[in-house]
């Protein structure tokens, strides 16, 4: 049986751990607030870049351009997108798992954003070849960087394929652990909808202008491509964010709950054994005067 | 007829109004947009933009993307787009400096992302100042 001066000691400490939690949660939601606005706020840009990218398939003769054909090598480049801090739930552990599940052919080399991805997986012993940090929030500059690098190995013809795997995110409680395939672009939906962002979908290539190309649709094709690459990165990444961040305010909030909790029985039985304190004294001063009669 | 322009990146909408004409560096060279324009697309070149609305020229540093102009709107697509009075000259010149010197200390390196990083930044520097000081002689 613990002491009344334990338990006072241990509702101290958990009432601390309630109070930092209760913060994280609220710094968590403050901050997917923000993640949700930067993604709305590309939105304008991933539009009229499908919309270009709609009217320019039309025009140009597809697949001459290398990214719409698989690379001459066996290997598989897999971009892994995860957290750089913990504390958000289970996001990285179901990311990593989704990514040992997901069988990949041929040999697998890793790049990745955020410390989590590189720790996971270098404990898990996978090739890393390269590890790229990224602020909060992310800058597409800092992306870029990151879509150069893979766009130069996939175009050196070491790999088949590209993959991206991060945690999309479709509201606050539900983030989805996916991954897609950026390189080679598949021609059917270029321009189309994409699985994990809000950009409006179908765009009838009858409805738009007849555009002059300069100097020529397969050149604008040529540079548009990259900028389409880094663009749907920069989208991904955003997402992440916004998942990473509603993942963490839900478990912050989740530990918050169950600390409060703990103090409710905490105190309840801090009341009894106070009372049962003073029912025990009581007792023995009642036994200690009836002896004397 | 105004003309509308509209200049996105995929982080905001940095410039959104109707000017009179937009002078932007193209695929060909620089390429001027009036009103009633024929639908166009084109590529767009790391360099200086320039907005004339009303007999005054804002000048503004944009770097890669895409043109696309219909009727009386025109939409400029770029990774990089920064108002020339928003360029801190000395800050951009330091940046460069150190992107220089920590490019030196990488060359011999195994570190490919930090060398892809720091040509990133030298590029970026480099389209800033270009416009800054050619504003300045001017």
């Amino acid at each position: 049986m613990p002491s009344t001066r334990d338990i006072r000691r241990r509702i101290k400490s958990v009432k601390n751990t309630a109070q930092i939690t209760k913060a994280m949660q609220l710094v968590a939601a403050a901050k997917m607030k923000k993640a949700q606005d930067q993604a709305a706020n590309g939105r304008a840009y991933a539009e009229l870049m499908n919309k270009i990218l709609v009217a320019l398939k039309e025009s140009a003769e597809e697949g001459v351009h290398p990214y719409f054909s698989e690379g001459k090598g066996s290997k598989t480049l897999v971009l892994v997108m995860a957290t750089d801090k913990g504390l958000c739930g289970a996001l990285n552990t179901n990311l990593l798992k989704k990514l040992i599940n997901t069988r990949i052919e041929g040999e697998v080399e890793f790049v990745t954003i955020g410390r989590k991805a590189s720790q996971g997986l270098s404990r898990l012993r996978k090739t890393l070849i390269a590890d790229f940090p990224v602020k909060d929030p992310a800058k597409f500059a800092e992306v870029r960087v990151v879509g150069k690098f893979i766009q130069e190995k996939f175009l050196s013809g070491e790999y088949k394929t590209v993959l991206v795997a991060f945690n999309n995110f479709i509201n606050t409680v539900t983030q989805v652990p996916s991954i897609e395939q950026i390189l080679p672009v598949n021609p059917v939906t270029l321009g189309g909808k994409r699985g994990f962002d809000e950009t409006p979908g179908e765009i009838n290539a009858a409805e738009l202008p007849q555009y002059t190309f300069e100097p020529g649709a397969s050149v604008v094709f040529e540079t548009v491509l990259p900028q389409y690459v880094n663009g749907t990165l920069y989208q991904m990444l955003l997402e992440a964010r916004a998942s990473e961040h509603s993942s963490r305010m839900v478990a912050m909030k989740n530990a918050t709950d169950n600390a409060k909790q703990m103090l409710k029985d905490l105190s309840l039985e801090y009341n009894k054994l106070r009372q049962a304190a003073i029912t025990n004294e009581l007792l023995e001063i009642t036994t200690a005067k009836m002896a004397l009669e | 007829m105004p003309l509308k322009l509209e200049i996105v990146t995929p982080e905001a909408r940095i410039f959104s109004d109707e000017v009179d004409t937009v002078v932007l560096p193209g695929y060909e060279g620089e390429m001027g947009v009036l009103p009633a324009h024929a639908p166009l697309v084109t590529t767009l070149l790391p360099g200086e933009l320039r907005i004339t609305k009303a007999g005054k020229t804002t000048e503004m540093a944009v770097g890669e993307g895409l043109v696309e102009v219909t009727g009386n709107t025109t939409r400029v697509l770029t990774d990089m787009a920064v108002h020339s009075d928003d360029i801190d000259e000395k800050a951009v010149e330091e940046a460069l400096e150190r992107a220089r010197h920590s490019l030196e200390s990488l060359k011999h390196g195994e570190h490919q992302e930090e060398v892809a990083a720091v040509m990133a930044m030298i590029q970026r520097s480099t389209a800033q100042l270009h416009v800054k000081r050619k504003r300045r002689t001017v």
